[in-house]
């Protein structure tokens, strides 16, 4: 398993242009399948619009204790990006203005921002926002001392945990996630359990995110969910609220394991014929944005890592304009399809 | 005239064996769907027996798809020989339990 980013390594595809072509083409130009626009075309569908803003997404920087091998962002410990703290107070000056209801924290590993408890105070204290997720890798909480105390912050924040887990046996998840990511992130899921998160009678929220270990799609998000909750209480005690199966995207890493491992054609032909036009109707970029380190205004985390900024003359937070966002063609292109096969797939889980 | 007899692109034109005979082909793909549903037992235990059966006639097709059909399920590679194995041993079995068969006919017609 690689120990480095694609970027670090100087891979062809840690270009955004370069992955957008491959995307575009093959054979998506051969005709042999439809583009993500026909597809839509062929169901009625001229272009997907945005529905009311709630979520804010904000990716706080690309930095990461791990280096998975499926990670659209391409984090990992070599990568710098950090937001500034004049981005992050953009965005709250934006959570001021308009009605969002749910900022939604990533990376990289969010925890690794040295601003990241002073923003999430500074959410609580000044903003209405009313819901805030982190997306934790859970080994995080357990990597330095400097986090060990991250559960009991989390709580007095009533921040909401999105946790990923990729499977309930070591096995797959540390051939995705990295050799020991499995026993660490048990006892980080242990560690949130003991501070009342994912408890049933609590009010803190500990969910996880389940995705395919390989170049397959997920299955039943519910028949998971109990395989999952059985597993994990019978073998470890471990308690959580709902489970989130997420289809992987062939961007960045995972679709350089896809090109490698010659699942690229296979991938993007299941993708394409569990295509599910209820799906496409729900995608999360109807009612998310998606804000990168520097501050630039993307239709979801997956455009962000593809460079395709959101289509509009003012595409940065500085210049936030909730008219003309509201107004824009969220960008598409083959990738999509990833979102919109089977019963759909959004940060939050199935959309179908 | 292709050299292989098998395809796996063949596997997503299943369909389209009722374009010759659409009352017959719509009748089994119903049947097909129904009998992987939830009943008394469940669709995981399904998929597991549909993999080992799948092995026993050594149909390519269907090894694929229910290869597949487990991962999507979160079943895992342990099961799955296990359940491999079950169809070895009855196939073996059964190839065994006819050497009683033998074995009568062999003294019923020695000295």
């Amino acid at each position: 398993m690689a120990t480095k980013s694609l970027k670090a390594r100087k891979s062809a595809l840690s270009n955004t242009e370069k992955q957008l072509d491959v995307l575009s083409n093959s054979i998506f130009k051969a005709g042999v399948l439809p583009t993500f626009k026909q597809k839509l075309h062929a169901h009625q569908i001229e272009e997907i619009k945005p529905n009311v803003l709630q979520v804010l997404q904000i990716n706080m920087g690309y930095m990461c204790n791990q280096v998975c091998a499926h990670c659209h962002v391409d984090a990992g410990p070599d990568r710098k990006e950090m937001m500034s703290r004049q981005t992050l107070q953009q965005c709250l000056t934006v959570m001021q203005t308009e009605k969002i209801e749910t900022v939604d924290l990533t990376g990289g590993a969010p925890e690794m921002h040295p601003d990241f408890r002073w923003f999430i105070q500074e959410i609580r204290t000044q903003t209405s926002v009313q819901e805030i997720i982190v997306r934790s890798n859970l080994t995080i909480l357990l990597a330095n001392k400097k986090y060990y105390d991250l559960p009991d912050f989390f709580a007095e924040h009533r921040v909401h945990i999105v946790s990923s887990l990729p499977f309930y046996k070591r096995n797959k998840t540390d051939r995705q996630r990295g050799s020991g990511v499995f026993d660490t992130s048990i006892k980080a899921l242990q560690k949130l359990n003991a501070t009342g998160y994912g408890k049933p009678d609590s009010s803190l929220i500990l969910d996880l995110v389940y995705n395919p270990s390989g170049a397959f799609l997920p299955g039943d998000q519910k028949a998971l969910e109990e395989d999952f909750k059985k597993a994990l209480l019978n073998d470890f005690g471990i308690e959580f609220n709902q489970l989130f199966a997420l289809a992987n995207l062939p961007i960045s890493r995972f679709l350089d394991y896809l090109i490698a491992s010659e699942n690229f054609e296979e991938y993007m032909t299941a993708l394409v014929e569990a295509f599910n036009p209820v799906a496409a109707k729900n995608v999360m970029c109807t009612n998310t944005l998606s804000v990168s380190w520097e501050g630039y205004l993307f239709d979801c985390d997956f455009n962000q890592m593809l460079d395709l900024k959101v289509d509009t003359a003012h595409p940065h937070i500085s210049q936030f304009n909730s008219q003309l966002l509201q107004k824009r063609k969220i960008q598409i292109s083959q990738h999509c399809y990833g979102c919109t096969a089977g019963a759909g797939s959004s940060c939050q889980g199935s959309i179908a | 005239m292709k050299k292989e007899y098998y395809n796996p692109e063949d596997l997503k034109k299943f369909g389209e064996i009722s374009k010759w005979n659409k009352e017959l082909g719509d009748r089994f793909f119903e049947y097909y769907n129904k009998v992987f549903e939830e009943g008394a037992l469940t669709a995981r235990e399904k998929s597991l027996i549909a993999l080992a059966v799948a092995h026993v006639v050594q149909c390519p097709y269907c090894i694929d798809a229910y290869t597949k059909d487990g991962l999507q399920r979160g079943i895992e590679n342990e099961e799955m020989m296990e359940a491999v194995h079950v169809g070895a041993a009855i196939k073996g079995g059964a190839v065994l339990v006819h050497g009683v068969q033998m074995m009568n006919r062999h003294d019923q017609l020695s000295m």
